[in-house]
């Protein structure tokens, strides 16, 4: 990113200032830390299992109770946010590039280039993102890489179209047009004075788009169809808590929470960090 | 207008052509034998020879595709490789289910949304806006399945208000059981067209036309409901028909938690006993669904909004 330093700080000032941002940015960086942290915060082996202590409630020693191979559901939680992040961010930040090189390119090339990457992304668009997450999962097997091509392929054209509404925006742009006059080159234009312009636009972007994820991983692996067992992910979790919701309702709890405190956490940043970096995009919303 | 639909159309077609192409290119760009794959266990001989017939593998790729946009002009989805029937029939035989869990969560949603966009639109800066719109990010911050298995563990095994799983008998036992999963599915759209309400009747409500009905001494409320309601929501229409992919995604989970049939369970079971054209036959036939409804979705608008017409 070419944010100099002081305006990254000024960025995070002024995300820290607006309530709820702040509490995005707490609730993001807990989970982060967690995730970092994981192997030092665990109190237990999180696929360690012990049969005797098994469907326990929650108690001081397991905060979140036992599953059903007695393995510390509290563990598996912060273990699962490892893996919603090992996921989400490679998929997010790859779309994002890739779609911010096609995007511009679509933007500033041809005409012909511009209909023919336009269709691209209308066709990746055009399959409802489960149905084609499931299609590629049945053709090649359940596995995290798996799960982080589905994603990244589905979002590609988000980045994309975005990027290219930007570019087209900039190109006009009085000192764009100062630029070429002066005999700057394409890899100038486009490097220099256009990326710094657009990459802030999709990084709220992609700020927003990490739940949206994490939730799409651990819907497939709560379908059996994305990490396998015993990795602990959210979803496994949730997988496990519904073929016993009538034995114990601590892993539907332990599983569904993390989800939606991380969801909350990457929106509330996400539009604070929006309001900051762009007020006019608000409206677009 | 007519100029717009066959242009629309048109795209949605190429969309479709390309997709089916991809999809069809996807299942022949895996590594290894299709046939192999797709039978699986059950790879009998004589299995294997029918389905190489019927898939024309023998044949040029180019032509492979040509015979299999010829069955499917004709509504020929391919065979079930484990019982024998025609994966169109049973496609369609689970599609109704699928589309009347849709329909009945973005009815309670979307009047719900729209009742509290439009009354936060009104009151703007009230504890009601402020509360609608904290409520708001809130609800669609929760996945549907994630909500789903919320309900079901609140609603269905501890309060046993509801019934967990399958999907009724009878008009009553159908509406029964439609409740939570349409519950599941909707609540994050109710806080995502509150808002786009919200948004787009605050800006309706500042126009020109609304402030001449005003001027006219029309009542306040008549001014909201009729004049600047039409208008504001016009885009939850797109938005409808653009979120049919995200229903869809919605309903597969819906269906397995509650387990009701459906397209979504089609899928998943199939999935687990490797039945490939039954996969590949759903997958078709909910992309083929999403494309429609998002053309349809912007002619409702170009309908409705001239403006749009051109824009596109």
């Amino acid at each position: 990113m070419a944010k100099s330093r002081s305006e990254l700080g000024q960025i995070i000032h002024g995300v820290a200032r607006d309530p709820l941002g702040l509490m995005g940015l707490i609730i993001v960086g807990t989970i982060v830390f967690c995730a970092i942290f994981a192997y030092w915060i665990v109190p237990f082996d999180p696929v360690g299992m012990n049969i005797k202590s098994r469907l326990q409630g929650p108690s001081w020693t397991h905060l979140l109770g036992t599953d059903q191979l007695g393995r510390d559901t509290f563990s598996r939680v912060i273990a699962g946010g490892q893996v919603a992040l090992q996921v989400a961010l490679p998929a997010v930040f790859g779309a994002m590039a890739i779609g911010l090189t096609l995007g511009m390119i679509a933007g500033y090339g041809p005409k012909w280039l511009d209909n023919l990457l336009m269709l691209f992304f209308d066709t990746i668009r055009s399959f409802p993102t489960v149905m084609f997450a499931l299609a590629v999962v049945a053709l090649v097997g359940p596995s995290l890489q798996t799960v982080v091509f589905v994603v990244m392929a589905t979002s590609i054209p988000t980045y994309g179209r975005v990027a290219r509404t930007q570019t087209l925006t900039l190109r006009n742009s009085e000192f764009i047009l100062a630029e070429r006059s002066m005999g700057a080159s394409m890899k100038r234009i486009l490097g220099v004075h256009m990326l710094p312009n657009i990459v802030g636009v999709l990084a709220v972007l992609a700020a927003m788009d990490i739940p949206t994820v994490i939730a799409l991983e651990a819907g497939l692996s709560f379908l059996g169809l994305g990490v396998k067992p015993p990795t602990p992910s959210w979803g496994a979790l949730l997988k496990d808590g519904y073929s016993l919701i009538r034995q114990t309702p601590w892993l539907v709890v332990g599983g569904g929470l993390p989800i939606i405190l991380a969801t909350l956490g990457f929106t509330f940043l996400g539009e604070s960090l929006r309001d900051v970096v762009d007020p006019k995009l608000r409206k677009q919303r | 207008m007519l100029l717009y639909a066959t242009r629309r159309f048109g795209l949605a077609l190429l969309i479709l052509i390309v997709a089916v192409t991809v999809m069809f290119l996807m299942i022949r760009a895996v590594p290894g034998d299709p046939v192999q794959i797709m039978l699986g266990p059950r790879a009998t001989p004589e299995l294997q020879a029918r389905l190489t017939a019927e898939l024309a593998l023998d044949q040029p790729i180019w032509k492979q595709l040509l015979i299999f946009y010829g069955n499917l002009m004709q509504g020929d989805l391919g065979i079930d490789v484990f019982s024998g029937r025609s994966v169109t029939e049973i496609v369609f035989q689970q599609l109704p289910h699928t589309l009347w869990l849709i329909l009945g969560s973005i009815t309670w949603s979307a009047t719900l949304g729209i009742a509290l966009g439009a009354y936060a639109a009104a009151h703007p800066n009230t504890v009601i806006d402020r509360v609608t719109a904290a409520i708001s990010v809130s609800f669609v911050a929760a996945p549907a399945f994630v909500v789903a298995l919320l309900s079901l563990l609140i609603f269905a095994v501890n309060l046993q208000w509801f019934p967990a799983i399958g999907a009724g008998e009878g008009f009553w036992g159908r509406l029964n059981h439609l409740v939570l999963p349409a519950f599941a599915i909707g609540l994050s759209w109710v806080g995502y067209i509150a808002r786009l309400v919200r948004a787009s009747m605050l800006e309706v409500m500042g126009e020109s036309h609304i402030r001449t009905a005003r001027a006219f001494g029309i009542h306040e409320r008549r001014v909201v409901m009729v004049y600047a309601l039409r208008i504001a929501i016009l885009p939850v229409v797109t938005v409808i028909g653009v979120g049919m992919g995200f229903l869809l995604s919605s309903a597969v989970f819906a269906e397995i938690v509650f387990a009701r049939p459906g397209l979504g369970k089609l899928v998943i079971d199939s999935i687990t006993t490797r039945n490939y054209p039954i996969v590949m036959g759903s997958v078709l036939i909910s992309t083929g669904l999403f494309v429609v409804s998002t053309a349809l979705a912007d002619l409702i608008n170009a309908w409705l909004d001239p403006r749009a017409r051109t824009a596109a």
